[in-house]
């Protein structure tokens, strides 16, 4: 009798039942963001400040704003969310990605007390890498997963950059290291997380 | 536009996350609107933005923030939308520039800064400088070296320096660990758009002369 081949088979059902899950979590926000356009519909909203309004709250606080003002930020990028649904495109980028953006850009505007430009690149022209919304989701699954992986001295660097709005002088000077080795920390990292993004392709 | 040099992976994560300076940041923006490849490189590192914002450990807002916000819906369904169009322009700028700049290359107020070397200087806040230079043909800049990150974007005309040939389109991407010398290398100026984060160092007779005037 082997009692390993069931097991083992079971644990695996287990993992892609689990994957699965995550993954419809996660093409959820992406389809409630495009419906949100369509629908306008308070209770996608609601469920969408839920999940991101947390999520900005404590993203805008590392950013170094007090916690007054992250809290008004997280609300106004939500508004944002609200106001520009319509400009989502689940074919460019996940519903996180896409927040983060807004997110960032308000906080550009707080730091530098004015408004700054928000640059529309150009559409015209159809992009032969264009990926499929499916195509996003698993990306922003596998990207997840990969920067758990990489190295302490590359994570670092990365939250620093994402999450602190660090500059890449400020990073060498807070961690006592040489510009140019914070900058290939990053290059690393950005090659690591790469390889997953294409994986598929 | 046959674009050639592009940024290095470090300055688009650097913009992704928000954290260049308004000039580099502008900068950027005016490649990104010319170069679908560095969009696309865009989109990659502002994925990393996205998957560590689902990652974070949340904050939980105060209690009503989700009343006072949606309280605030109604209201924002009444104020028309603007509606955001990719902006036309007659001109060879990106339109980025163009919107900051608002007129052409040829009817800006250039000023001499030295033998063949005219410049803008683009007021910008922040660390480091930004600014136009229009360079004549067969001039060089004096050597110099970068104290932080210096990023040139080719807006007409070439130059040639020891990494190779940059046209409009073009950008050149360096850190304090490079010394280079552009020279224009055909009959046209070179214009270019320089944003720094940190002074540039000057080396040589020449630098050192120059640069008190300069102030780059």
């Amino acid at each position: 009798m082997n009692n390993d081949e069931p097991l083992g088979g079971d644990v695996n059902a287990v993992l892609s039942i689990a994957e699965e899950r995550k993954k419809e979590m996660r093409d959820n926000w992406s389809a409630r963001l495009t419906s949100l356009a369509e629908t306008r519909d308070k209770a996608v909203f609601a469920s969408l400040f839920d999940y991101f309004a947390p999520r900005l709250k404590a993203y805008i606080t590392r950013l170094g704003m007090p916690p007054a003002t992250a809290e008004e930020v997280a609300q106004e990028a939500m508004l944002s969310v609200w106001r520009k649904a319509h400009m989502f495109n689940a074919e460019k980028a996940s519903a996180s990605t896409w927040i983060f953006t807004l997110a960032r850009n308000l906080c550009i505007d707080r730091m530098r007390r004015e408004k700054a430009v928000e640059y529309e690149l150009p559409e015209e022209e159809p992009d032969p890498e264009q990926r499929d919304q499916g195509e996003h989701l698993i990306l922003e699954e596998r990207m997840r997963d990969a920067i758990a992986t990489l190295p302490e001295n590359q994570a670092q660097v990365l939250h620093l950059s994402y999450y602190e709005g660090k500059s890449h002088s400020e990073i060498a000077d807070q961690l006592g290291i040489p510009l140019g080795s914070v900058k290939s920390r990053l290059r690393l990292a950005f090659s690591k997380l790469k390889a997953h993004w294409g994986e598929e392709e | 536009m046959n674009i050639s040099h592009h940024f290095d992976d470090a300055t688009l994560m650097a913009y992704a996350s928000g954290s260049l300076p308004q000039g580099m940041a502008l900068l950027v923006a005016c490649h990104l609107h010319w170069c679908p490849h560095c969009r696309q490189r865009l989109a990659e590192a502002e994925a990393i933005g996205g998957a560590l914002l689902a990652q974070i450990e949340p904050m939980s807002l105060k209690a009503d923030a989700l009343k006072s916000v949606m309280d605030r819906l109604d209201l924002e369904e009444e104020i028309p939308l603007p509606q955001i169009r990719p902006v036309q322009t007659a001109t060879d700028l990106p339109a980025p520039l163009h919107h900051y700049l608002q007129t052409n290359l040829d009817h800006l107020p250039w000023k001499r800064l030295g033998y063949g070397v005219h410049h803008i200087d683009l007021n910008l806040k922040g660390p480091g400088a930004t600014r136009l230079l229009k360079i004549a043909p067969g001039v060089s800049v004096p050597h110099h070296t970068h104290a932080g990150n210096e990023l040139t974007l080719i807006l007409r005309g070439s130059y040639t320096d020891e990494f190779g040939r940059f046209s409009a389109g073009d950008v050149a991407d360096l850190d304090g660990e490079v010394k280079h010398q552009p020279i224009v290398d055909t009959d046209q100026d070179c214009i270019c758009l320089i944003a720094t984060d940190a002074p540039l160092k000057f080396t040589g007779l020449m630098g050192r002369l120059v640069q008190p005037f300069i102030g780059l």
